[in-house]
């Protein structure tokens, strides 16, 4: 009976996977079927703000998971394909925003939050021996 | 020092209330056009009424509306007789037939009538990838010197026309 139930949550986790991308594409190399899922997986739906390429089914996101095939078998770089989409919809298509003065606070803010923290850490540290060396 | 400290979180709540607040009613689905400022990219396209190969240089040489239109788009047939009434007032609209089929194109221009000074076939949405375009209807202003000024999502009506004719010059 276990093996049963166990067997049953296998066959439905594995067939489970959500995959609107189902379109039938060739790539002449697994390399390419890689980095096509890859960047799919990275560019955002011009249509529907949430989801990528890769879940959306909406009918911009097949053609645009139709050019990204085609670019990446005229051998075009991962580079060139995301500037390709970048020209048409601007930088909102990236779910990694390229590093620029607008995304600096995007990009290094966390880093600045955590300096001041530590900074804030030390300050109070500081003042703490003080007093206690005060009081001695 | 000490008591203004305490006040510190006070500071932070009212900076970012005031951030928050002036978000507030902001169309989410508003995409800016990374075309703005561009030329109409070049193109090679098949006129609906001529069976003529098209391209940039074809088009209207004063300020015109680049109209995306589908008879498969529902929200087209509401943009339609609005259209025409701006032809009627002598705007001058090019419309792309974004992947569509000619024959309903054709039927649909003689049932409704036809607003567009030309229209391109877009039968396979690639002029459309071109424009950064992301669904029908869509519309985009060009300006005399043939640069792309400003993208409107949706249908145009009698609401939003204002601001976009603002734009035509």
């Amino acid at each position: 009976m276990i093996v049963l139930k166990v067997f049953v949550a296998w066959f439905v986790l594995t067939f489970s996977v959500s995959s609107v991308a189902d379109e039938l594409m060739q790539f002449s190399s697994a390399l390419n079927k890689t980095r096509y899922q890859s960047l799919i997986e990275e560019l955002r739906c011009p249509k529907c703000q949430n989801q990528n390429l890769a879940d959306s089914a909406s009918g911009i996101s097949v053609d645009l998971r139709e050019q990204v095939h085609q670019m990446i078998e005229d051998r075009k770089t991962d580079q060139e394909v995301i500037d390709y989409m970048v020209a048409r919809y601007g930088e909102f298509v990236l779910y990694r925003p390229q590093q620029s003065s607008a995304t600096i606070l995007l990009w290094y803010g966390p880093f600045i939050l955590l300096g001041l923290g530590f900074f804030t850490f030390a300050v109070v540290l500081i003042a703490n021996r003080k007093k206690r060396e005060a009081l001695l | 020092m000490r008591k203004f400290l305490l006040f510190v979180p006070l500071v932070i709540f009212l900076i970012l209330g005031t951030f928050f607040y002036l978000q507030l009613g902001k169309d989410t689905q508003y995409m800016p056009s990374a075309l703005i400022g561009k030329n109409v990219p070049s193109f090679k396209m098949v006129s609906l009424k001529t069976d003529q190969v098209l391209t940039q240089d074809d088009l209207p040489k004063q300020p015109y509306l680049i109209n995306f239109w589908g008879t498969w788009c529902p929200a087209c047939h509401i943009e339609h007789p609005f259209l025409v009434e701006l032809a009627e007032q002598g705007v001058t609209l090019v419309g792309v037939d974004y992947k569509d089929e000619k024959s309903l194109a054709e039927q649909w221009l003689a049932q409704k009538g036809n607003p567009y000074t030309m229209i391109l076939m877009d039968e396979l949405g690639r002029f459309g990838v071109d424009l950064g375009v992301t669904g029908a209807p869509e519309t985009f202003v060009v300006n005399a010197s043939g640069q792309i000024v400003y993208r409107h999502q949706g249908p145009i009506n009698a609401d939003n026309w204002s601001e976009i004719k603002g734009y035509l010059q």
